[in-house]
């Protein structure tokens, strides 16, 4: 079979498998964030926590639980990582250096997993368990307890009252994360991804040389680290590495993993929200980015105008021969748009146009469809933007399923918008302006200004991905890219959770003939116009002197 | 105050003109507000004028055509935005002037013992307080606002209204509200002052009108909200740009760097944001409207629930005769000639109706009443609920049901089963039966017929029914009558539900109810009894002929109340919003192709691959830009009779709406720049210093 042909067939294999997903999955989510009932398991941790179960909490609270419990999280895994080298399984690794560990700490508990560490020199196994893979689970769970919130806002009416973090951290964590995890990794266990508590293992090769082979519990932390759109990889080359990702089965088995819950959650949103409609909107605007990201990926990776390409017939540098290039289109335009950040081929030596999509598909803000719960309430902020624009244009004042659009609202969303792209801008041009942090480029010109772009759009959007190319274990950029995870994850949380609190205190308004409806093509065109608008005047002529003026020639 | 305002300021301009002279009176005003205590209310336009001052220094240093141009300009653009709002309150100043010649100093003759003596004092009107009583006769101007408390007076309001036409006050009822400033042309009245000197009705109208106690909406403030972080962002991505400029080998100057901040933020709404709403309440002041305050006119955008009376709001005054129902046996001509006369002396409308059905439906010429010798007329009463004639030795009776029933009997008459059924028709169907009888000299009183009196439902209503329903606004019709009366004018009138037999608590609870369900209600009133209901509904018209109690409580004023004009206002609320939002789309549409213009000039030479990016073909970098910098200034000019004049509603869904105003503010914003920019290049290339 040809490659296109393939790539088609995967492509078809793959929505089917989401579409069949949707439905029960976003059903099975919105239950658990709104049933009254606790498991025994869940009263017994509730009570060891000493957490009132059926206490719902005010905006504030909610947001004071999440900080806290992620900064706590940063605490621990920074210990534990710089612990390590006395702890058990540390498989004899070198201490890692504080920056080092300020980074992973933030980025683990961010969910970007930014690695500027390689995963098998640098971490024991007690790390990548206990540490790593928790934060796998319970930063996905953060991030869609925080859009259950918002959630809540739109559906609940005159109450101050947005949920209960601890429950809702809890039951997605027990619920929905954990077997389905248990699930695929015996999956991709059986697809041959390692699974072992093995050390390096030194083996001679058939041409006689000496080899180390890294073992591991793989599988078991693969399935989280795409399902959870963590992206954070067990070895340094990620879902490249034929021990995390052996087989074209497993690759598309992964690429599934890592869109299936934010593909799921606008039915949550929609089964709330009781109008299956809006979720519907939402999932469309969704799917037709991806869509054409995925597309236009591939497409840009079949141009080839250098020799070298033009005899390998595309663009195959920093590719895997057993995925070809629409395999490593596909993943890398899925990676780049749901906030996971787990490359299965290097985003560097992608064509400029191919490479600057991947940078475009994170600046829309990891909202299509975006990381676990992150990609809902992105989307879900931009949307009230729309919304209060088009509302304006029918002449009434905006309102969202019921909820009107009034100045506290507008505050909320306009600094959920304005956040992320000023810690993407100011790093940038911090680096870019440093003489010594410039250093760091491999490649010099628009190449090396799109690597220091990719760097920072990568972690305050939480993606983690990296250009590669850029040296970032430095002192330098583990600081700044840490600080951009930190802001880049909770400052939209704040914002947004500040936007479910005055939402949910409001009286619902009765839709009418004049109200503007928020499901149907006009305002999928809509929402698509204001997320690409708003999202390409911002970054335009920061994408012009990188990808657009390397591609242009 | 600007005096130079021609004399000829009308009461009423024509909407969104932009006359040269009220531009060029505006022009000092516009200088003015170049104050940055003033601009910084301004978001966006406080970074322009910032951006102009900082250009302006970078031109002082190191000079050249191109950064004089730019500096130029931005100083326009600041200034262009400042016209915007100077002629918008331009126009609410001419009304002013108007009204505060109507508030000339009167001299007020204050009863010092009211109600028990007549002694009186002459004071000047600001002495007056609250509660004291003023006398006032022909001749003489009120001296502040009141009720009237004695007598009844005919008293030209023109100042106030425009109409010259006086109208009635007296004593008691709804219609003794007087207004300060207007005049009393005959007769004398005791007025009760019910406002603080210079708080009174004229005053408030006078800042209004002004835009001197304009605050800010609700909306404006949630719109201005986004704007500044659309500001904010813009100001963030030129700003770190540099340093990336700087590693592409194409450090860019100062003034550059402005102009693309000036050219990204959102300038054109952010320029016309506060013309719009100063135009938006001027608009409702054009149809003699006056809101107490901008959030009312945003609340009537938002309307779902419409209260109209049905009284001379969906019907015409009076119930008016339709038909003539004869007996059987009776010709119908004989029953309309009885009709006519038994109806001379009736001076009622309905009475009135009935003479004109029989002329125009049966050619009965109207019969003066001294064509008939020795006739003895009886008029309608209250009491005797008949009218009617005695002539010739013959009686015409005609009157409600009961009433001739009972005459027709009490003279040895009866009145039959097919009258009755026909009588008990009429009522069914929501309609007045008046019944006709005669008698000749003496004999037994035979019944000629019924007489059909209905409401009759103003022609054009049920299409505006329609039209509200389409926008998704409910109307509701209040009425004293009985139930099923109701339900027939409701049916035929297109409403979609009624209130029956309603008083004013009713009124209340049915509002309280709708604002449960988070509805917006709004309502007119006249009467003191309709004032707690008035300031209840979240849009409350009160009819200037009311008394002061419902002006009090309303948020607007109709000065011609006239309570279909409701309508009107919803949709002045809308197109207000619109207005707003379309100008919003516009601006930020426009972008596009200032990128397409800026940023290859600005990079071209760095990146020679970003030359394809000047998809207009401008003729050079300096050129590029400049035109941009143009075209960001004339297009606020182009746009300000827009925002004066709003975009144009249509009543229909909002979906059709929608798709409108983004197929022309929207997509004509992506398109217009492109071809403006090119435009001006073509010009712009030949200026020495910029090609």
């Amino acid at each position: 079979m040809g490659a296109t042909p393939a790539g088609w067939l995967q492509a078809i294999a793959l929505v089917g498998a989401l579409a069949l997903c949707h439905r029960p999955l976003g059903d099975h989510i919105a239950g658990l964030l709104t049933s009254a009932r606790h498991l025994r398991a869940e009263k017994a941790l509730y009570k060891a926590v000493g957490v009132d179960a059926d206490a719902d909490q005010r905006w504030p609270v909610y947001l004071r639980s999440v900080l806290a419990f992620s900064a706590l999280s940063v605490l621990f895994l920074y210990g534990l990582i710089r612990l390590q080298t006395h702890l058990l399984l540390s498989l004899g690794v070198p201490e890692m250096e504080a920056h080092q560990a300020w980074n992973t700490a933030v980025s683990f508990t961010t969910n970007t997993n930014w690695q500027s560490y390689s995963g098998e020199s640098a971490m024991g196994h007690l790390v990548q368990m206990a540490g790593l893979a928790v934060q796998n689970f319970v930063s996905a769970a953060v991030g869609i307890a925080v859009v259950a919130a918002l959630v809540r806002g739109f559906s609940r009416h005159r109450t101050d009252r947005v949920g209960n973090f601890w429950v809702d951290l809890t039951r997605i964590s027990l619920r929905l994360l954990l077997p389905v995890s248990v699930l695929f990794a015996l999956v991709l266990a059986a697809n041959g991804v390692v699974q072992n508590f093995h050390g390096f293992e030194q083996v001679t090769t058939l041409s006689g040389g000496q080899q180390s082979i890294p073992g591991g519990p793989v599988a078991s932390q693969e399935a989280i680290k795409l399902l959870g759109t963590n992206g954070g990889g067990f070895y340094n080359a990620n879902s490249a590495h034929p021990f995390e990702n052996p087989t074209g089965f497993t690759n598309l088995l992964e690429v599934f993993l890592l869109l299936v819950i934010p593909f799921a959650l606008p039915r949550t949103f929609g089964r709330m929200v009781g109008d299956h409609r809006q979720g519907h909107a939402v999932v469309a605007v969704m799917g037709l980015f991806w869509a054409a990201s995925a597309v236009l990926v591939t497409f840009f990776e079949h141009q080839h105008s250098g020799s070298a390409l033009q005899a390998a017939g595309a663009a195959m540098e920093g590719k895997e021969q057993r995925f070809g290039v629409a395999a490593s289109s596909l993943f890398a335009a899925s990676t780049t748009l749901t906030s996971t950040g787990a490359v299965n081929s290097f985003h560097d030596s992608f064509t400029p146009f191919g490479g600057g999509l991947t940078v475009f598909d994170m600046m829309l803000g990891e909202i299509a469809p975006g990381g676990t719960g992150s990609g809902l309430y992105g989307m879900l902020v931009l949307a009230v933007v729309a919304v209060f624009v088009a509302g304006l244009m029918v002449g009434r004042t905006p309102e969202y399923l019921g909820k009107k659009l009034g100045g506290r609202e507008m505050k909320f969303a306009s600094l959920y918008i304005l956040t992320t792209p000023t810690i993407v801008l100011v790093g940038t041009g911090c680096a870019i302006a440093l003489p010594g942090e410039r250093a760091g480029m491999l490649n010099d010109g628009a190449h090396g200004f799109s690597e220091v772009l990719y760097a920072f759009t990568s972690a305050a959007n939480n993606n983690g991905s990296a250009f590669a190319g850029i040296t970032v274990n430095t002192a330098w950029y583990d600081t700044a890219l840490g600080l951009a995870m930190v802001f880049g994850r909770f400052l939209p949380v704040v914002f947004v959770l500040a936007l479910a609190g005055s939402l949910a205190r409001q009286r619902p308004v009765p839709a009418s003939a004049g109200t503007l409806p928020t499901h149907g093509p006009l305002f999928v065109g809509l929402l698509s116009a204001v997320v690409l608008i708003v999202v390409g005047l911002t970054y335009f002529p920061a994408l012009a002197l990188g990808p657009i003026a390397e591609g242009l020639h | 105050m600007s005096t130079s305002v021609p004399e000829t300021a009308p009461q009423r301009a024509a909407a969104g003109l932009l006359d040269p002279q009220l531009l060029l009176a505006a022009l000092p005003d516009a200088v003015r507000k170049l104050d940055p205590r003033v601009m910084v209310k301004n978001p966006v336009m406080f970074v322009v004028e910032v951006g102009s001052v900082v250009t302006t220094v970078a031109a002082v240093a190191d000079p050249s055509v191109f950064a004089w141009a730019i500096t130029g300009w931005l100083w326009l653009t600041a200034v262009f935005a400042n016209l915007a709002e100077a002629v918008a309150e331009g126009r609410g100043k001419a009304q002013a002037d108007t009204l505060r010649r109507a508030r000339t100093e009167s001299v007020a003759r204050r009863l010092t013992d009211w109600p028990a003596g007549a002694a009186e004092e002459e004071v000047p009107g600001t002495a007056l307080r609250l509660g004291d009583h003023v006398v006032v006769e022909a001749g003489q101007t009120v001296p502040g606002d009141g009720d009237v408390v004695e007598g009844v007076a005919s008293v030209d309001e023109s100042a106030i209204t425009g109409e010259s036409a006086p109208v009635i006050r007296e004593s008691g009822g709804d219609r003794s509200a007087v207004t300060g400033g207007t005049r009393v042309l005959s007769d004398r009245i005791v007025v009760r002052i019910t406002s603080e000197p210079g708080r009174t009705f004229i005053d408030r109208m006078i800042a209004l009108v002004e835009g001197a106690a304009r605050q800010r909406t609700p909306n404006e403030i949630a719109l201005n909200i986004l704007l500044a972080s659309l500001t904010v962002v813009f100001l963030v991505a030129v700003v770190t740009l540099q340093p990336m400029a700087a590693y592409a080998g194409a450090p860019q100057s100062t003034v550059v760097l402005v102009a693309l901040v000036v050219a990204l933020i959102p300038t054109t709404i952010g320029a016309l944001l506060s013309a719009i709403g100063i135009a938006g309440m001027d608009r409702l002041v054009q149809r003699n409207v006056l809101a107490m305050s901008g959030r009312a006119v945003e609340a009537a955008g938002d309307v779902n629930t419409l209260l109209l009376d049905k009284t001379g709001t969906i019907t015409l005054g009076n119930r008016q005769a339709a038909e003539f129902l004869p007996a059987p046996g009776v010709d119908v001509g004989r029953l309309a000639d009885a009709a006519q006369l038994s109806s001379l002396a009736d001076e009622t409308p309905e009475g009135r109706s009935i003479v004109v059905l029989a002329k125009t439906g049966h050619g009965l010429r109207a019969r003066a009443r001294g064509e008939l010798a020795h006739a003895a007329w009886v008029p309608f009463t209250a009491q005797t609920r008949m009218s009617g004639v005695d002539a010739d030795g013959r009686q015409v009776r005609k009157g409600a049901a009961g009433s001739v029933a009972n005459w027709v009997t009490g003279h040895g008459g009866s009145v039959g089963t097919e009258v009755t059924a026909l009588v008990d028709g009429i009522s069914a169907a929501g309609g007045t039966p008046l019944v006709v009888a005669e008698r000749d000299g003496g004999g037994v009183p035979r019944v000629l017929g019924v007489v059909h009196l209905k409401d009759v439902v103003k022609p054009g209503m049920r299409e505006r029914f329609a039209e509200l329903r389409r926008m998704g606004i409910r109307t509701v019709m209040i009425t004293g009558d009985n139930p099923l009366t109701a339900r027939a004018i409701a049916e035929e009138a297109g409403v979609d539900d009624f209130l029956a037999e309603a008083t004013p608590e009713d009124k209340m609870a049915l509002i309280k109810k709708e604002q449960e369900g988070g509805k917006l209600v709004a309502m007119t009133g006249d009467g003191t009894n309709d004032a707690p209901a008035l300031a209840q509904a979240d849009v409350g018209v009160a009819m200037n002929t009311g008394t002061m109690a419902a002006k009090e409580a309303g948020n607007m004023v109709d000065l011609d109340s006239n309570p279909t004009k409701l309508i009107e206002i919803v949709e002045i609320g809308k197109q207000l919003l619109i207005t707003r939002g379309a100008l919003t789309t516009f601006s930020i549409a426009n972008d596009v192709a200032k990128y397409f213009a800026i940023i290859p000039a600005m990079f071209a030479a760095a990146h020679p691959g970003l030359r394809h990016l000047n998809v207009m073909g401008l003729h050079s970098p300096t050129s590029a830009i400049t035109s941009a910098i143009v075209f960001n200034a004339l297009v606020i000019v182009g746009l300000v009779p827009l925002a004066l004049r709003g975009v144009k509603y249509r009543p229909t869904d909002a979906s059709s709406l929608l798709a409108r105003n983004i197929g022309i503010y929207g997509l004509g914003g992506l398109a217009v720049p492109f071809v403006g920019i090119k435009l001006i290049d073509l010009a712009v290339q030949f200026v020495p210093g910029l090609s």
